[in-house]
């Protein structure tokens, strides 16, 4: 029989106070305390973190890059989106 | 059709994700290599731990299981890294016990003497981290983000061991004298770190077109033995080598032949340590279930609790 390895982990770290929380990787753990304390012990060895996130990996949806074409797609075409697509008129400052 | 777009992602040096289509041997080939790494942080925590009790301070110690610590730290997010290719824990490990997977020859050697763990910073950390930082750019994204981060947190162990080597080397006599052994045990082996020559390695094919490696065998071995000559001048050792001689012409060092006859034996399990390594992974490794058994239960059990309540 195969040995138990406990559940695995995503691991999301904050650097600094009021940046977003990036992934850092994953960890295993019997359940969501022992997963951040070893996300700590294991990603914020150097002062790396201000704030850990722990989601069970098998709870995470993501989308499928097989798809991303179509998936993405919907925004391509609206470049009326973005300040650049606007003509202003010139003489015009702090705009 | 699905491999030419996939060829043409690593052409444009973007990286690919877990998700992504890849062939079955980019997959295997990365397996293989990432848990190859794993392995060897793992392994390579052995002849370190081995001078913790013995460390001649308390400073010397302290560091010595922070460098050990980290080591641990390097194995599991190479680990983390190899799983989201879609291998257990369990295989992994079960592959490394049962001798499937292997691990960096280097480790197979003894850590006589505390100068050793000098030399092991040095040398091994110093070889390790010139065939890191090219990783760093290797094609699969969680392994160049795994190799990015363990690259930031290594260069102090290289640090941390050649200052151990200065201290031994300008001290006395018998210090010094014990940190020329200890370069000559580990130099070859360190070279040897980097695997057979290109005309004789047998997975670098693909890995090149893949972007898995971005840099041959020879190339980074003559990058790591450029660069370490001159530190061990400056610390008044001599590298074991009759044939070491700068080449104005090339910009290199020439050096003479590796002993590939010693390399084969110690792959092949014939090392001084080989036995003693996987034994004692595996003890402890055995020992540890009934933790990840309470663990579990005990997780478990608060489970329960909370669907009563």
């Amino acid at each position: 029989m195969s040995d138990n390895q406990l559940p695995l982990w995503e691991v999301f770290v904050q650097s600094k106070p009021g940046l977003p929380h990036k992934h850092s990787g994953s960890v295993h753990a019997a359940d969501a305390e022992m997963a951040l304390q070893n996300a700590r012990d294991l990603y914020t060895r150097r002062n790396e973190g201000t704030s850990i996130w722990v989601v069970p990996a098998n709870e995470i949806v993501a989308s499928n890059p097989d798809d991303a074409e179509s998936f993405f797609d919907p925004s391509n075409d609206k470049i009326y989106r973005h300040p650049t697509f606007y003509e202003m008129p010139e003489g015009a400052k702090h705009i | 059709m699905l491999e030419q777009a996939f060829q043409a992602k690593i052409d444009r040096d973007e990286k690919i994700e877990p998700k992504d289509w890849m062939p079955d041997d980019y997959r295997k080939h990365l397996i293989r290599q990432m848990s190859q790494h794993a392995h060897s942080e793992v392994i390579g925590m052995q002849p370190e731990g081995n001078w913790i009790t013995r460390a001649p301070s308390l400073r010397s110690k302290v560091v010595l299981l922070a460098k050990i610590q980290d080591e641990a730290g390097h194995g599991l997010y190479l680990y983390s890294a190899a799983e989201t290719l879609g291998i257990s824990r369990d295989e992994l490990l079960d592959a490394l016990h049962e001798g499937r997977a292997k691990y960096s020859s280097i480790f197979n050697y003894p850590s006589l003497t505390w100068s050793d763990i000098g030399a092991i910073g040095w040398l091994v950390d110093g070889a390790a981290i010139v065939n890191q930082v090219s990783l760093q750019r290797t094609s699969f994204g969680p392994y160049s983000r795994a190799m990015i981060r363990i690259c930031k947190e290594e260069s102090f162990h290289q640090r941390q061991g050649y200052e151990i080597m200065a201290d031994m080397a300008l001290g006395s006599p018998e210090q010094k004298a014990m940190a020329q052994d200890s370069l000559n045990r580990w130099w070859w082996p360190s070279l040897m770190m980097f695997g057979p020559h290109d005309s004789d390695s047998p997975n670098s094919g693909n890995a090149s077109k893949w972007k898995i490696k971005r840099e041959s065998n020879d190339e980074l071995r003559q990058k790591f033995i450029d660069k370490t000559i001159q530190q061990a001048e400056v610390i008044g050792l001599t590298v074991p080598d009759p044939d070491l001689k700068w080449n104005e012409e090339r910009g290199h060092y020439d050096f003479g032949e590796i002993d590939w006859e010693e390399f084969y034996q110690v792959v092949k399990g014939n090392g001084p340590c080989n036995k003693q390594r996987l034994v004692h992974h595996k003890k402890a490794h055995d020992e540890g279930a009934w933790v990840r058994e309470a663990a579990q239960a005990y997780a478990q059990k608060q489970r329960e609790k909370l669907q009563v309540a």
